[in-house]
């Protein structure tokens, strides 16, 4: 470990902006938006798999309260979604004297849930698609098995919505993965913030912006063969047969 | 009535801004786009990897950092050019970059590359049978392209083209963190100094949501348009 950071400081002997300090408010940052974007996708995801049932079902007090929800979240910028809950969370009576107000002060946790609204309203839209798409052949045959509505959905309808809603999932976590750019502009230090904070300090956007900006394109191409990836091995059984 | 503590001319102001925005970068990206799918399906390859590049580089990075990018760098980037255009050639110009002209070449930018893919994909779907048959009626390439290429191609376009726009709007309210006066920052300041943030937040969604329904029904009418001559059959 000495050895190589030796090795970096060597590294970085003549170069002014890029120090070994600078590097780690970017490690950080790095860290910083990993966590943000992993959790509210995971918690997003939790959360649009009842949430995609229930805007397919009859029952028109389930299924519009989540319309409205989607069309709401699906049509206002993620920005203006923070702000409200940024700063809105302020108002909320009795909130600061309370023990929430501990984890809630800092802007990480407003953010997260701005950024888990918003995605689970996504994930709700591209979930309610997949399921409607459902061949009628396998419903009806789950119905002839008598399988009861709850065991369908589990066995049969959710396994084969989840493939194909895999396409369109991997676009949304890309989405995901720049919308948390945003989260910057709340005093969090995510990647964007750490490459604002380097802009300010040292007045050289290209060198901070572009770095940064390198560093996004790697996380997108690796969110990208993962889902490759994954299609590749969940949705053989649907490519075209080759010869 | 909400009281909006005399913010509510300016709020009106941000809400025109973001329109004249929202519009005047979906025409640049609609050049930008045709002119990438031109440039991916023509025959010289230079053109094909440049087009790739852009798009690639554009669709991987966040729309935020590109403006920041575009919008701090731009400006030591002119002024760059300018300094040198002084020491080699004695021409004294400074151009200025303000923010709404650099939000609209941001967002035009960024919203060409994903026009791009949209126009591409509509003009394969445009059948080969029908540019063909233009050609040996004798038409020009431009002919061709005005007369029977483009409007068949709207028709496979504009359900991409009306998802873009839709993201497009939404992206215009990144430019309050570059410092332009649009809806947002009118909204964020007014949530600040009245300490009335739902209030403002909420009136400013419900702008976005109007916009985006009022083009949707837009879309809808533009979509019957294109569709003249397709689906009444059956």
């Amino acid at each position: 470990m000495e050895a190589l950071m030796n090795w970096l400081e060597a590294q970085l002997a003549d170069n002014s902006i890029f120090t070994l300090q600078t590097l780690s408010y970017y490690g950080q940052g790095l860290t910083t938006t990993v966590q943000l974007v992993f959790l509210s996708l995971i918690i997003g995801l939790v959360m649009a798999v009842p949430l995609a049932i229930g805007r397919g079902s009859k029952k028109a007090w389930l299924r519009l309260p989540i319309f409205f929800y989607c069309y709401v979240f699906r049509g206002t910028p993620l920005l203006v979604q923070l702000y409200l809950i940024y700063y809105g969370v302020v108002f909320v009576e009795g909130i600061q004297e309370s023990w929430l107000w501990v984890i809630l002060e800092k802007p990480f946790v407003p953010a997260l849930i701005a950024f888990t609204l918003n995605t689970a309203a996504y994930t709700t839209e591209i979930f309610r698609g997949a399921i409607k798409a459902t061949p009628k052949g396998e419903i009806e045959a789950a119905r002839a098995y008598g399988m009861s509505r709850g065991l369908m959905m589990r066995r049969i309808v959710l396994p084969s919505a989840f493939r194909r809603a895999l396409p369109a999932y991997g676009n949304e976590v890309i989405f995901m993965l720049h919308a948390s750019a945003i989260a910057s502009v709340v005093t969090i230090m995510d990647l964007t913030g750490a490459a604002r904070f380097v802009y300010a300090r040292f007045y050289a956007p290209f060198d901070a912006f572009l770095f940064v900006a390198a560093i996004y394109l790697c996380l997108t191409f690796a969110i990208l063969y993962l889902f490759r990836y994954l299609e590749k091995r969940l949705l053989a059984h649907l490519k075209p047969a080759s010869g | 009535m909400i009281d909006l503590h005399g913010y509510g001319p300016r709020l009106a102001e941000g809400a025109l801004i973001t329109i004249e925005l929202g519009i005047l970068s979906l025409i640049l990206a609609v050049i930008l786009g045709l002119l990438t799918a031109s440039a991916k399906m023509s025959r010289s390859w230079p053109l094909r990897r440049l087009a790739t590049l852009y798009t690639t580089i554009i669709r991987g990075v966040p729309d935020l950092v590109l403006m920041m990018l575009l919008f701090f760098g731009g400006q030591i980037g002119i002024n760059m050019f300018t300094d040198w255009l002084y020491t080699q050639f004695d021409v004294d110009i400074f151009i200025n970059v303000n923010e709404f002209v650099a939000g609209v070449i941001t967002i035009g930018l960024i919203f060409g590359a994903y026009m791009g893919e949209t126009f591409r994909g509509a003009f394969l779907a445009v059948d080969s049978g029908q540019i063909e048959a233009g050609r040996a009626y004798g038409m020009t390439h431009w002919l061709v392209f005005r007369r029977i290429r483009f409007p068949q191609m709207m028709r496979h376009a504009l359900p991409g083209l009306s998802n873009n726009w839709m993201v497009l709007l939404k992206t215009t309210a990144l430019v309050s963190v570059i410092g332009l006066s649009d809806m947002v920052r009118v909204a964020a300041e007014a949530s600040k100094a009245t300490r009335e943030p739902f209030t403002f937040m909420i009136i400013v969604a419900a702008i976005y949501l109007l916009i985006a329904s009022v083009s949707e029904w837009g879309f809808a009418r533009l979509q019957k348009r294109y569709d003249i001559g397709y689906g009444e059959a059956d």
